[in-house]
């Protein structure tokens, strides 16, 4: 077997060396009961790497990849061109196969990508601190409420309606089960601004209120102006959390630090990472220094080490679960570091010049698609002020408008009755994304396959 | 000092290491141990690694919104970020490097095989979104796992979405307290053996649980009458981990479970030690109600310098109607992806607590751990265990005479190999000043100070990815280490001496916490 060393000669010299007559021997603390006389029924035996290759990639054959049709597809997770040295650096084994790095002394390639990635993150939503990642977007968020609970010891947290339903979700599942307050809201698609409720969060924020949460730009595609908002929260005592799900937008749309937020987190695959079916991803959080404590997740910190050499650590972990057991600030403990260097690298590659341009594109290009769109007969454009997606409002409903779409080997958006389920108002809206990797001829087809649709 | 036969020097010893010509080079690099500055001392905003398509003509939507400010977010060219990172990349320790000892971690070897498939873009290439009649061979893929999962361990069901071993905790124990609301039962009690993972309290109180300790006898195992005697109509649960920290079979797990149960409670097995089990023991055999599988510790997935993980947790009959959203079921049809309304409608899944992430899981680990597992076969499997807990036990054999080895007479241990510094005591070293002692041999040291039950604790976890030579390195190098640290203690007091950094002030770093760039 290709990935065991020990010979049979070997395992005979450890046993003697043990003192063990047999392997059986060194399992006998398992209760009779559970013993098994051999491989588990069930399951083949072992295969050549051929063999496995190509039984996996026939399951692959079978997906429509995104790389091959014209591609629209959004909500949360974004198609973009990865630069193929970023795939290649996080394949380096120093990278790919280290841990977390307990040992700083031989993890300083690691430690200095963290202090790197939180620098960036932080600049990138115009914070002042990040941490070196968590799980995804969502859970990134989930933490975020736990962690203005901490910060305001208060317990309600108000949520728009714009945020990505899947994100309200997993708060929903994490505070069935404690005594927080979380005042969800059901979005409407208010023609020009589907999504905003801001006049509706600002009325329900009182002395209760831990935080008040908001997606910017929201699930609907639409950009707001947060600092109202932040005003409004700030005066009541509580925290803003703005999410962003798509990072690519902070090159063109003013950050949530510019608008007032205290903790922006966001799912910062669209850098560095590809679209996977979902995960892994990566989750960014960003805070103010002065709530730097009360924080969750991973921190690098910066110090010297016995003969004065700048050197990196993880640091302040007194907040964190393997000290401080039940009384951490969360009970993470991996993150999603390889994700993060793939951010972080592609990141490097675009520098702040590559991101406003890259940025400046897909605003350019889903304005196009958008106008075309429009123009269908029955079609409404619901958002006005997008960065690079958009919502239509179809003059039927959208779910199985986009299996006929996939049909004619469009992948043209996600369906609002998919992501809202029984929510009767949205099932018409189609949300829409374009980026870089969308060519004319993708606009064609899309175009051409929407109106043969709903003609 | 010896040499050869051509008058080279081929080997000294340290204290006959030749100084360099003025102590210091220029660059502060030495030879092929280099010095890389920060990204921010490097890069500028104005320059890029990407060749861009130029700006379409169209319409600015974002008005006054848009981000005016100077962001700040240096770049480099291309040849200069690879540079930048291939530089970095050789300031870590790695598996591809060496043995990676770490206890409780696994880190066994990554087949690069399961990089390449997952690479495939029919998995990588897919959206979370797309209609499910375009990703029926993903849903196919997780549907597979999901199956291996559930025989390997013995147990009817499986939630495939939490993203790594603390998230699967938080979802098998989100599935305990969903079941017991359902029956109206307010239990807050979750006792857990005083040598858990931190997770695992961690979890507890996180889902707004109590928890409260319980002992370990004197073998190392869980006080199976002190359990016995807390259990009662306010306990809910117990987390457990077997094999435990201390690299031990629980041999009573079966009876624990049993009076657990007895008592109205759930057993929450923590599956990070799976690895002496996979192939060899089902947990459900066992009697647990949920575990969760670290993908990236048993099933080879890379740990990436501390991720992506991903922690599918496997139920018991009387939890499976709990589990999260979303889940894969086979219809006639072909695979269906049940998302949130149909589940409440399903008669098998109308308990669920809901959704723990976005979207569906950790698809790209999925794909590395199903190549990983038809690699292996159920035959591969049970020689991983078996070769896991040979070396572990092999690493106990051949260094219990000098390291202290607190269990080794309780009899074999699993698939790691407790020691502790007790030996160390009478010169006044500690278990850090071996650990990094072991830096300058080339290696990564063990995980150090955990379990938290034992003085010193230095946890050895070789795993089955290792050769016996490479073990008989280590152990040489660990014999040889030991012996030198109680001969001349003085000599290891400072130690690393040859790693890219000596030890690092981590005091300073948390009292005045820098945690980002600052231009000076």
């Amino acid at each position: 077997m290709r990935y065991l060393p020990l010979a049979q000669a070997d395992r005979e010299a450890m046993l003697a060396t043990i003192g063990a007559p047999d392997i059986d021997a060194l399992f006998i603390d398992v209760p009779e009961s559970a013993r098994l006389g051999g491989p588990i029924a069930g399951l083949p035996n072992h295969s050549p790497e051929m063999l496995v290759e190509r039984e996996l990639a026939a399951m692959a054959g079978k997906n429509l990849t995104a790389g091959t049709v014209p591609f629209f597809v959004g909500a949360g997770a974004y198609k973009h061109h990865v630069p193929a040295s970023v795939d290649h650096i996080i394949q380096r084994g120093e990278f790919l196969t280290a841990y977390t790095p307990y040992q700083p002394e031989i993890a300083q390639g690691t430690l200095q990508v963290l202090f790197e990635f939180q620098t960036q993150v932080a600049r990138l939503t115009g914070m002042e601190v990040a941490n070196a990642s968590m799980y995804d977007g969502s859970t990134a968020m989930t933490e975020a409420v736990f962690m203005a609970r901490r910060v305001t010891r208060r317990k309600k947290a108000i949520v728009s309606g714009g945020v990505h339903p899947h994100y309200v979700a997993v708060l929903n599942t994490l505070t069935r089960f404690t005594d927080d307050e979380v005042l969800t809201h059901t979005p409407s698609l208010t023609s020009g601004t589907p999504g905003d409720d801001m006049t509706t969060l600002i009325a329900a924020i009182d002395t209760e209120t831990s935080c008040v949460v908001v997606q910017n730009p929201n699930i609907f595609g639409h950009v707001a102006d947060l600092t109202p908002l932040a005003e409004a929260a700030h005066a009541a005592g509580a925290l803003l959390i703005v999410v962003v799900t798509e990072v690519i937008s902070l090159g063109a749309v003013k950050s949530p630090g510019e608008m007032g937020a205290d903790i922006v987190v966001g799912e910062g695959q669209s850098i560095g990472n590809g679209l996977n079916f979902g995960g892994p991803y990566l989750g960014l959080f960003a805070c103010r220094d002065k709530h730097v404590r009360q924080m969750p997740g991973r921190l690098c910190g910066e110090t010297v080490d016995a003969d004065g050499k700048r050197g990196f650590v993880l640091t302040l972990s007194t907040r964190e679960q393997h000290i401080r057991r039940e009384k951490a600030t969360s009970n993470i403990c991996t993150n999603s570091g390889l994700c993060a260097l793939a951010f972080s690298v592609h990141m490097t590659l675009l520098g702040e010049k590559g991101l406003r341009q890259l940025a400046a594109i897909n605003h350019a290009r889903a304005v196009q698609l958008a106008e075309r769109l429009a123009r269908i007969p029955g079609v409404e454009l619901v958002t006005q002020r997008f960065f690079n997606e958009f919502t239509l409002k179809l003059p039927v409903e959208a779910r199985p408008v986009i299996r006929k779409l996939a049909d004619k080997g469009v992948l043209g958006g996600v369906s609002l009755g998919r992501l809202f389920p029984g929510v009767a108002e949205l099932t018409h809206g189609m949300v829409v994304a374009v980026t870089e990797t969308a060519t004319d001829n993708d606009f064609d087809a899309f175009e051409d396959a929407l109106d043969e649709v709903l003609a | 000092m010896s040499m050869n036969n051509i008058g080279r020097v081929t080997r000294l010893s340290g204290d006959q290491l030749p100084e360099l010509p003025g102590g210091v080079t220029f660059t502060g690099n030495r030879a092929l141990m280099l010095e890389e500055p920060l990204l921010f001392e490097l890069g500028s905003t104005d320059r890029c690694g990407v060749d861009l398509q130029s700006v379409p003509e169209a319409m600015d939507r974002l008005g006054d919104l848009a981000r005016t400010a100077p962001i700040d977010l240096p770049g480099l060219s291309e040849p200069e970020t690879v540079r930048h990172y291939t530089r970095l990349s050789r300031q870590n320790y790695a598996i591809d490097l060496g043995i990676f000892p770490l206890g409780s971690c696994t880190m066994k070897h990554n087949p690069r095989l399961n990089e390449k498939m997952a690479r495939l873009p029919g998995f990588a290439d897919i959206h979370p979104l797309q209609p499910q009649a375009t990703v029926q061979g993903a849903l196919e893929l997780i549907d597979r796992l999901a199956y291996w999962l559930m025989t390997l361990t013995g147990m009817p069901a499986v939630a495939m979405s939490p993203k790594a071993g603390a998230h699967g905790e938080l979802c098998g124990m989100l599935a305990i307290r969903a079941a017991l609301d359902a029956r109206g039962d307010s239990r807050k009690v979750v006792l857990v053996p005083e040598s858990a993972h931190g997770t695992n309290p961690a979890t507890a109180a996180f889902c707004g649980f109590t928890v409260e300790n319980i002992p370990a006898n004197a073998r190392g195992r869980v006080d199976v009458d002190a359990l016995k005697a807390r259990l009662g109509p306010d306990v809910a649960a117990v987390m457990i981990t077997n094999p435990n920290t201390c690299g031990l079979f629980e041999p009573d797990l079966v009876d624990i479970c049993a009076a657990v149960h007895a008592a109205g409670g759930f057993v929450y097995c923590d599956g990070a030690n799976f690895n002496a089990n996979v192939g060899r023991v089902r947990p459900g055999d066992l009697g647990i109600d949920a575990m969760h599988i670290n993908l990236h510790k048993t099933f080879s997935t890379p740990h990436g310098g501390g991720g992506p993980g991903s922690g599918p947790v496997v139920f018991s009959e009387a939890l499976a109607p709990f589990a999260p959203l979303p889940f894969v079921r086979k219809t006639r049809e072909g695979f269906e992806l049940v998302e949130e309304m149909q589940a409440r409608e399903s008669a098998d899944h109308n308990h669920s607590f809901g959704r723990m992430v976005a979207f569906h899981g950790q698809m790209g680990m999925f794909v590395r751990a199903l190549a990983y597992m038809m690699s292996h076969g159920a035959d591969g499997l049970r020689q991983v265990a078996e070769d896991a807990v040979l070396n572990a036990n092999y690493m106990l054999a051949s260094l219990k005479d000098i390291y202290t080895a607190p269990f080794a007479e309780t009899g074999p241990c699993m698939h790691e190999a407790l020691f502790a510094d007790d030996f160390l005591g009478p010169v006044g070293l500690t278990t850090l000043d071996l650990a990094k002692a072991l830096i300058d041999e080339g290696f990564h040291p063990m995980t150090v100070y955990f379990p938290l039950v034992v003085h010193g604790a230095m946890l050895v976890e070789p795993t089955e990815t290792e050769s016996k030579a490479s073990l008989d390195q280590l152990i040489g190098a660990m014999r040889s280490v030991a012996e030198r640290m109680l001969a001349s203690p003085n000599d290891f007091r400072t130690s690393p001496h040859l790693a890219p950094r000596r030890r690092l002030d981590e005091t300073a770093a948390a009292r005045k916490p820098v945690l980002g760039y600052k231009a000076a």
